[in-house]
């Protein structure tokens, strides 16, 4: 038998304890080696989500950086991404939020100086995977239609899927998840319209 | 006495597999088989896990004392765990996108655990290297069997995404069996997950027994 393991307490838990020191410095390093490297990845995944929701042509700086922070009517704070063109600003994106039918779905929206939306893409979800999924772009181009679209344009009472007598498609045997995304949609414009000189003030 | 190293790699991959013999790990077995390439890269990284876990177990397995064996496993289990997570974020992050859910989620799964306490501790660091290796290929083999049955019959599709997970040059893999609105949705949603895993179960006893082999009921063991 091990000599080791006749002794008390104590042993068992320096030997615990130096296994944590170990590991923890272990891990401590790995962290430091390769913490530049996960903020890099972290900052082109943002610009790659603003990219699809914000077109190239409309900025010459990076939205990434170029943020502040708001809170919408709840209370809640958003981040403002804003997109500019020699200072003045172009478009502005930020994250909405619906209700689906499993829970919580989150959005990038990007809206342009006139308050038209430049694009939506689906950050993240959990409806259901072959029935709600379809507002993501690898899953079907619904999400397109709002490309243009503003809070005059389809009316108020239009902002609404045809069930309801709106004019946006549901799918298949799924009008929750389009239903909730129209209104996180409508939501996103009208936090807009209640805030476009904050948002396009150049500062 | 000299360690039978085909013994290893027949108990990881099926005689004795993680999932189909002794039913461990059933929670990631049944979340992430949702498609045959989530269940192959889920049974990858996990492997890679039981490798460096089962590796170091057995490097240190003198100086680990019984009362403190399991704490200190779960930490080398977690230590591994965070190491990949890491490492897998900053320099493979294509990869990442597609795995990052999953990776944390080895901490959960028991198999790694049991194959620690009942064979890395007693083994040397060579065997128990293997036998990490072969546990986790046997894990991802059926991941990948779960994962393409519930895939086919859910979705239609075989290794879709592929290309995201191993690089563009498998984009061969990905295959459409059948047309999309053909699949029965329940096969992907978790009722699926739990039929498929015991349907698959009750073919590799079918399969032993028809090769006469005993049924290994016991739970696990080591060599």
């Amino acid at each position: 038998m091990n000599p080791l393991m006749k002794q008390g307490t104590l042993i068992h838990a320096a030997i615990l304890g130096v296994f944590c020191l170990g590991f923890g410095i272990f891990l401590g390093l790995t962290e430091l080696a390769t913490r530049d490297a996960i903020a890099a990845r972290a900052m082109e995944d943002r610009q790659n989500s603003l990219g699809q929701v914000i077109p190239a042509s409309l900025h010459d700086n990076n939205p990434v950086i170029d943020n502040l922070t708001m809170q919408d009517a709840e209370g809640n704070d958003i981040t403002i991404y804003r997109a500019r063109k020699a200072g003045q600003v172009t478009g502005v994106a930020y994250e909405i939020h619906g209700s689906g039918y499993a829970g919580h779905m989150k959005f990038m929206l990007g809206v342009d100086a006139e308050g038209r939306v430049l694009g939506v893409r689906a950050l993240s979800h959990k409806e259901t995977p072959g029935l709600g999924d379809k507002i993501e772009i690898k899953k079907g181009d619904w999400i397109l239609q709002f490309a243009g679209l503003s809070l005059g344009n389809p009316p108020a009472e239009k902002w609404k899927v045809k069930k309801d007598g709106g004019q946006f498609d549901q799918f298949t045997g799924a009008t929750i998840t389009p239903r909730g995304t129209v209104t996180a949609i409508r939501h996103g414009l009208e936090f807009f319209a209640a805030n476009q000189a904050k948002l396009l003030e150049v500062r | 006495m000299a360690t039978d190293y085909g013994r290893i790699v027949r108990d990881g991959l099926w005689d004795n597999n993680g999932v189909l013999a002794m039913l461990l790990g059933m929670c990631p077995t049944m979340a992430m088989t949702t498609s045959a390439t989530n269940g192959l890269g889920m049974g990858l990284a996990t492997a890679v896990v039981m490798a460096a876990s089962s590796f170091m177990v057995a490097a240190f397995r003198n100086y680990i004392t019984r009362e403190v064996r399991i704490p200190v496993y779960i930490l080398i289990v977690a230590a591994n765990v965070t190491f990949v997570d890491l490492t897998m974020n900053a320099w493979m992050h294509e990869l990442y996108k597609v795995l990052g859910l999953f990776i944390p989620l080895i901490v959960s799964n028991c198999l790694p655990l049991a194959r620690l306490e009942s064979f890395a501790s007693k083994e040397p660091v060579l065997p128990s290297l293997m036998d990490g290796i072969f546990m986790g290929l046997g894990f991802t083999l059926a991941l990948t069997l779960i994962g393409a049955v519930r895939e086919i019959f859910g979705s239609g599709t075989l290794f879709a995404d592929a290309s995201l997970l191993l690089g563009p040059a498998f984009k061969f893999m990905e295959l459409r069996i059948m047309p999309a609105d053909m699949g029965v949705l329940m096969m992907i949603l978790p009722p699926g997950g739990f039929l498929v895993t015991g349907l698959v179960v009750v073919g590799k006893r079918l399969l032993d027994i028809r090769a006469g082999k005993g049924i290994q009921m016991a739970g696990a063991h080591s060599v």
